[in-house]
């Protein structure tokens, strides 16, 4: 077993489709007692038996941490993507017994913070709905703005705005609402502490923008879960397992390793953690490098690989697994 | 420079320009030529956006160098304690984007660290280089009195007149390093007392 990855036997308590794309999924434990404490911000890795194949895909807990009898997480269905989500909305009904891991948090607040300054993007929302909880039971200060594509695509705009009222900014993208974000950036009181959760391209753009605008790196926080993106099969040599594994179109490195018998630790299998980053022992050909974790540096050395998100063309690769 | 001893010793750095929107300074003494070498390293225009407030000592020297500088505000202060409250004040007001940078001795970094601390920043985020003198700011861990600018190893403490070995380990809470009683278990025991911070 992985660490930090100790497993916790549920079964789906509800399914309740909450807009075209997104359907939001309950897990209580099969024992009946209480499920671990989390903090907003954390996620589970959902383990999904499909046939002979298993998929383990993370997803952010979004029910209060306040109520630990049951887990909640929402899904959005990605018709082109690797197929996790399809059987999450196809696949999964109520009554079905799953595996999830107990919760990992690389999301975290800082309660230090006098004021909490959040950014959400279509789907990122859901660490978003655990952390105003937490924060609003305890009288915290935040300040939540929401980035939608139309109001209908809005998950759980309609539930925050009736909690938190004008806490809460939306912007639809069909209406050409746009996040002033320097001046947004630039109005904060000192103190406050930015998280960003939501497709790349945002993240990327609000980190770039707080940086220019002063703020130190220690008060952005962020994440993506990079989900793995398919590719070229392509060989690699495990040298310390001695086993050479095909790593399939549609399979990350992690999981090809898996399947292999080999068991790497991770945790968050998208590219943030660091768990299961791996020395490179040989190379001959290109990385395609696609994790948060390691440096620019590392990326270029060709020396590190992140097996959960990131992939290789090129004649040999051979890795200290 | 100060080397590291134990976890909790201040290390500094050197002062660097940052991206940001307003840049305050706090220095003393030899600080200030620290605010002036790293002028030299700041973009045009740097200074525009800059506050310096600044503890000339004794001596009083410097103010001229830092007034070629040519920055926003330049605020002198007969000591910190004078200068505290309009600290706070700048402090509270503040929006993201404000840097700090402090300069000078390990009393006047610390006690300034202390302030921003409250005020939000995190002790990373500010840029902090050490000049002038080595003489520390002092917590006795007996009776909790703060004495000022020890230079000895051991010292007095200013308060209850025990005889305290002056530790690396340092609270940035209270902005002091920690002085524990040097002869506890016989008060005829008199170490040395020798110029260790000068």
């Amino acid at each position: 077993m992985s660490t930090g990855t100790t497993k916790l036997d549920v079964v789906v308590s509800d399914v309740v489709p909450v807009n075209e794309l997104v359907t939001r999924f309950h897990f209580r434990r099969r024992d009946g007692e209480l499920l671990p404490t989390f903090s907003g911000g954390a996620h589970v890795v959902v383990e999904m038996r499909d046939g002979d194949r298993t998929r383990l895909n993370p997803y952010s807990l979004m029910g209060s941490p306040l109520d630990t009898r049951e887990y909640t997480i929402s899904v959005r269905r990605d018709d082109v993507g690797r197929g996790g989500s399809l059987f999450m909305h196809r696949q999964v009904k109520p009554g079905l017994e799953m595996v999830i891991s107990y919760p990992v948090n690389l999301f975290s607040l800082d309660l230090r913070a006098k004021k909490h300054l959040m950014l959400a993007g279509g789907i990122g929302i859901t660490p978003f709905m655990a952390q105003t909880s937490q924060l609003a039971g305890a009288g915290g200060n935040f300040e939540l703005h929401y980035t939608c594509r139309t109001a209908s695509l809005g998950t759980y705009a309609d539930v925050l705005q009736q909690r938190y009222g004008n806490r809460v900014k939306l912007y639809h993208d069909d209406r050409e609402e746009r996040i002033d974000l320097d001046r947004l950036l630039s109005s904060q009181p000192l103190g406050t502490h930015l998280y960003v959760c939501g497709p790349a391209g945002m993240i990327n753009w609000v980190r770039d923008r707080a940086a220019a605008l002063g703020w130190p790196p220690e008060t952005v926080h962020f994440e993506h879960f990079a989900a793995p993106q398919p590719g070229a099969p392509f060989d690699v040599t495990l040298a310390v397992s001695g086993k050479t594994i095909r790593v399939d179109e549609q399979q990350s490195l992690l999981e090809a390793m898996e399947a292999a018998g080999v068991d790497p630790p991770y945790l968050c299998r998208g590219g943030v953690c660091g768990q299961c980053e791996t020395n490179v022992i040989s190379s001959d050909g290109k990385f395609i490098h696609n994790d948060h974790w390691l440096s620019e540096e590392d990326h270029r050395s060709g020396c590190k690989i992140m097996p959960c998100v990131s992939r290789f063309e090129g004649k040999s690769l051979v890795l200290e697994r | 420079m100060a080397a590291k001893t134990i976890i909790s010793r201040p290390i500094y750095g050197i002062l660097s320009p940052q991206p940001g929107k307003h840049h305050l300074f706090i220095a003393d003494a030899e600080g200030a030529l620290a605010i002036t070498d790293m002028g030299g390293k700041a973009p045009p225009g740097f200074f525009d956006g800059a506050e310096i407030v600044f503890i000339p000592g004794p001596e009083g020297k410097h103010i001229a160098a830092l007034e070629a500088l040519k920055p926003a505000q330049l605020h002198i202060a007969p000591s910190f304690a004078s200068l505290l409250p309009r600290l706070r004040q700048t402090l509270t007001n503040a929006h993201m984007g404000l840097r700090l940078y402090l300069a000078g001795t390990e009393g006047l970094i610390g006690q300034a660290m202390q302030v921003a601390l409250e005020a939000g920043i995190d002790h990373t985020s500010m840029q902090t280089e050490h000049r002038g003198s080595l003489a520390r700011r002092m917590q006795c861990v007996h009776c909790k009195g703060i004495t000022e600018n020890v230079t000895t190893q051991p010292a007095l403490c200013s308060h209850c007149g025990l005889l305290l070995l002056v530790r690396d380990h340092y609270s940035r809470r209270l902005a002091a390093f920690q002085g524990v009683c040097i002869n506890a278990e016989d008060r005829s025991e008199i170490p040395p007392m020798e110029e260790a911070f000068p």
